[in-house]
Formats: C-alpha cells, sequence, structure tokens
C-alpha cells in the first residue's frame, strides 16, 4: 500500500522545519512556501517524511494512504 | 437573509462600559458573554463596542480573516507608546512575516537556537549552588531576555545585556493597562513607569551603540544587526537611525517572544509541581532520552512526548494571551449576527481552550488528552488556539516549543524542584493586558546530582 504527501497551502507559513528533516521531498525558498519535491515517496523513507509532518509547526502536511 | 442584532452581556453601566471589570476579571467577562450570550456577544471597552467570538464556528471567522478584513494593527493601542512612535515592526504581519523569512526562526535556525538557549539556562543557573529559592517570575523573565536577544537580535548584542536591560523590559510590559482604550497617554502610574523604562533602555542600547562606534568589528564575522545599524548614513551623512529608534526595533522584536515564553515556563513548571505523577513521568522520560548522550541541541528538535503534552495542556490552561482582538474594516455576518464597520471583534483562547464540549473535564490537568486518538490539540483546530490559528497563527510557534523543551531538558535534569507556597497561590496578574505571573512566585531547588543519595526529594 502507498502513501501521498498533502499539503493545505493555506496554513503553510514557510518555516522549512519539513526540510530540515527530509531535504530529499520538501524544499522551501526564502520568502516562499513549500515545494514537494516527490509527493509520494518510497515506503523506506516513511519514517522521515513522518517526523517531517509532525515538525510542521502549522499542520500543513499530511500523509494520505493510497490503495495499490 | 437578515441578521440578528448581537446580544449585550449583562453590566457595564459606569463611563467606561465593562472596562473597569475587564481591567480586573478579564477572563469571568468573557466567560459571561458566552454564558449569556453563546457564540457571538458584546461588550463595552471605554467608547469602543467589543464583539466577543467563541466556539469553532465563530473562531473560524476570525482566524480566517485577512488584515484587510479584519484589522490587527489598530487594535493594541497599547503597543505604540511602548515600541515607539513610527516603529510598527511587530504589530505588522507582513514585517512579522519578514522575521520568519528573514530566516531568524527558520528551521535550519533552531539547532543553533536550541545550543544558544542551553547555555543561557547554565549561565542562569551556574551560582544556584546545592540548593536555595528562586522566584519563577524573576528568574524567567530574565531567562527569557537573554535567550530572545541572543536568538532574535544577535549574540554579541546580548552579551552587552544584564539583569537591568531585563528588569526595565519587564517594567515595560506592566504598562499595558488596558485603560490604553481610553487613552495609552493617560497620566497614570503604570504609563509613567512604562515611558520611564523606555528611556531607561533607550539609555542602555545607547550606551551599547556608542561602544559599537568606538570599537568597530574586526572583522565580517565579529558583525550583528547593531553594527549594520550603527553605520548606516542618510542622504545628509548624519546617522539614519537614532537609539530611540533601535531601542523601538529590538523591543518589537522580542516583544511577542519574551512575556509569553516567561509565562509559559513558569505554568509548564507550577503545573508539574501540582501533578507529582506527571512530573516523575517527565523525569523519566527525560533521563531514558538523554542516556544516548546526546546534546540538548538533538532532543529538543525531536519528539519528547510527555514533556510535550504537558506543555500542551499547560496552555491550553494558561495561554499567554487571552484575548486576540481586531478592527472590522467592512460589514460580515457571523453565525447568523452581524458585524459592523468600526467595531472590535476579539477571540479569546482563555475562553474557548475550555469549552467543555470539546475539552473533557475542561479545567482539570490532563495531558493524555493529546495522546491517540484523542488528540484534543488537532481535532479541535478552531478552539484549541493557545498560538491563535490559520492563516494569522503565531510563526514563533516552533521556536517557543523547543525553546520549553531546551529549558526543561537542563533544569529537571540538574535540580529537583518544589513548591514553596500554597498551590492555588500560583496565579496570574490580569491588570494588565500583558499578562504576567503574579509575585510571589517561588519555589525551591536541590541538585539532584550531589543529593541524589541522601535527598527524600523526588528523582
Amino acid at each position: 500500500m502507498g502513501y501521498k504527501i498533502e499539503v493545505d497551502l493555506d496554513l503553510c507559513q514557510g518555516h522549512a522545519m519539513c526540510e530540515v528533516e527530509a531535504p530529499d521531498y520538501f524544499n522551501v525558498p526564502k520568502r516562499g512556501q513549500v515545494e514537494i519535491l516527490n509527493d509520494a515517496p518510497p515506503q523506506e523513507d516513511r519514517a522521515e517524511i513522518e517526523q517531517a509532518v509532525w515538525a510542521c509547526p502549522t499542520q500543513a502536511l499530511s500523509i494520505r494512504e493510497e490503495d495499490d | 437573509m437578515t441578521t440578528a442584532i448581537v446580544p449585550r452581556v449583562s453590566g457595564g453601566e459606569e463611563e467606561h462600559g465593562h472596562l473597569e471589570e475587564f481591567r480586573t476579571d478579564p477572563i469571568g467577562l468573557m466567560q459571561r458573554v458566552r454564558d449569556e450570550c453563546g457564540d457571538v456577544g458584546i461588550f463595552q471597552l471605554a467608547g469602543k463596542q467589543v464583539v466577543f467570538l467563541s466556539g469553532a464556528e465563530a473562531n473560524e471567522f476570525f482566524f480566517r480573516s485577512s488584515d484587510e478584513d479584519l484589522d490587527q494593527a489598530a487594535a493594541y493601542p497599547f503597543m505604540t507608546p511602548i515600541f515607539g512612535q513610527g516603529v510598527v515592526f511587530d504589530t505588522d504581519p507582513e514585517r512579522r512575516k519578514e522575521m520568519l523569512h528573514n530566516a531568524a526562526l527558520r528551521g535550519e535556525q533552531m539547532k543553533g537556537h536550541a545550543t544558544t538557549i542551553e547555555r543561557e539556562v547554565r549561565r542562569m543557573i551556574a551560582d544556584w549552588g546545592d540548593d536555595g529559592e528562586i522566584d519563577l517570575l524573576d528568574f524567567f523573565a530574565e531567562l527569557t531576555i537573554y535567550t530572545s536577544s541572543a536568538c532574535l537580535i544577535g549574540k554579541k548584542f546580548r552579551e552587552q545585556l544584564d539583569g537591568r536591560f531585563a528588569r526595565l523590559y519587564h517594567q515595560l510590559e506592566q504598562g499595558t493597562d488596558p485603560l490604553c482604550y481610553v487613552d495609552p497617554y493617560l497620566p497614570i502610574e503604570s504609563f509613567r513607569l512604562r515611558d520611564e523604562a523606555r528611556l531607561g533602555l533607550v539609555e542602555l542600547v545607547q550606551e551599547i551603540m556608542n561602544d559599537r562606534i568606538v570599537n568597530p568589528p574586526r572583522d565580517k564575522g565579529d558583525r550583528d544587526m547593531l553594527d549594520v545599524l550603527v553605520t548606516i548614513r542618510d542622504d545628509e551623512g548624519n546617522p539614519r537611525f537614532s537609539a530611540n529608534e533601535i531601542t523601538g526595533m529590538f523591543i518589537s522584536m522580542m516583544f511577542a517572544g519574551h512575556h509569553t515564553s516567561s509565562g509559559t515556563a513558569s505554568w509548564t513548571l507550577i503545573e508539574m509541581l501540582r501533578y507529582p505523577d506527571v512530573y516523575a513521568d517527565v523525569v523519566a522520560e527525560l533521563e531514558e532520552l538523554y542516556a544516548d548522550g546526546q546534546e540538548v541541541s538533538f532532543h529538543a528538535l525531536r519528539q519528547i512526548p510527555k514533556l510535550e503534552n504537558v506543555l500542551k495542556e499547560t496552555l491550553r490552561l494558561h495561554p499567554p494571551l487571552i484575548i486576540l482582538m481586531r478592527v472590522a474594516k467592512g460589514e460580515f455576518e457571523v453565525a447568523g449576527y452581524a458585524i459592523h464597520e468600526g467595531e472590535m471583534v476579539a477571540a479569546s483562547p482563555a475562553i474557548s481552550n475550555r469549552i467543555a464540549e470539546d475539552f473533557p473535564d475542561p479545567d482539570g490537568f490532563v495531558p493524555d488528552r493529546y495522546e491517540k486518538p484523542r488528540q484534543e490539540d488537532l481535532i479541535n483546530r478552531w478552539t484549541w488556539i493557545p498560538f491563535g490559528a490559520g492563516r494569522h497563527r503565531c510563526v514563533g510557534a516552533a521556536f517557543a516549543t523547543m525553546q520549553i523543551k531546551a529549558i526543561f531538558s537542563v533544569l529537571l535534569r540538574e535540580y529537583a524542584f518544589e513548591m514553596a507556597q500554597p498551590s492555588e497561590s500560583y496565579q496570574n496578574d490580569h491588570s494588565k493586558m500583558v499578562v504576567q505571573l503574579a509575585q510571589p512566585a517561588k519555589v525551591r531547588y536541590r541538585s539532584r546530582r550531589r543529593s541524589a543519595a541522601t535527598s527524600n526529594w523526588r528523582g
């Protein structure tokens, strides 16, 4: 079963905490909002993604489970 | 569709409406608005009608509104004499976002900030000895002056501050009597002390500026924001910024993070002392976590679940800002009621955080309510609002949370604490817009390292 990263851009304030946790998947430009570099990461990076979702101060990120 | 007229809460027959009650028991007043009027009710603050909102639906309207619709800057008249005329740094949300994007609060700075905070805590407790007593307000208000100046302005500036700056800054925060809604320049003691404190701060900053001019930075690495500010010239070649203006900028950069973090640190400790089992669990959690030999700057950025739940519950019961205010810039409708242009609109973390339907046992201290699957902070996104919500959510929330984790990672492992006065005597002083712990608020400490064998204290 796969999963996808979702973002609510109404909430993102550009803290870049996600980029600190998972730089391969998130990029936050100075003065900007998050860009998700790959919204369907492999299962082995799931812990890293969950850490990034937890670290977001505005709860803008979430994980959606995908049926195969 | 027709809209109903917003009901007005009882009382407030005096000249300034509910102002006197607001100055003595603001939470009691706001709770009565909710009890009598529901989610939308009016109280009167001097010449202004305040449309007071609570509950998820009304709060969502409040927090989703843009600054063009609900204006923040005009709602806080007590800030102008504190920052200084012309310094609007912090009241302007665009400038506040700027702080975030200017990197001081960005994710990659947090590890360095955590190291700085640990060092500042260790400096504050360096002369504590094996045991003694502190006043929580004195201790945390001074500590957070050092942490916020070091992290938000610069370490070099922080090194030129001492207890005098902290005491003056506190005196300044006391200058926020709600009588500002009549006139922020009334001849009253609170405002006189405020203006005196600000002059004192300008004098200290002037001394530091003089020193910077005489001793310019050796190289780029030695240069901080103040070194840059003192060298900027206007078109005539005169210094662009006066000590008065620079002091205003620094006051505003530190304001949002100072009394809020100071009060939250105090209440986090008080609540742990009131609930010994919770306290013991947090100490055990820290011991276990730090057994891996990692630094505070490592763990303070990662999950410390029990301490985080204690912090969330502390913030729910003792939010540092009890009321958030705006001025309506147009006509709106909320839950069937009309809001008119020029009215003040308010939401209250102190009231919404204790709505019984959303938070069972609303006055109890229940850190477990944040455990899965309850997660009452996430489920109640418009009523669990210690940091506000939506697009106006506190940009310092991540920094503040990390700071609490770093402070207690040091304090709770080095010292055991106990109350030095009756539990119910720890209270907030609500007589000013900036809520602070009422004094005395004393606790005793004893070194855990040196007294571990003989102590009958916990831990």
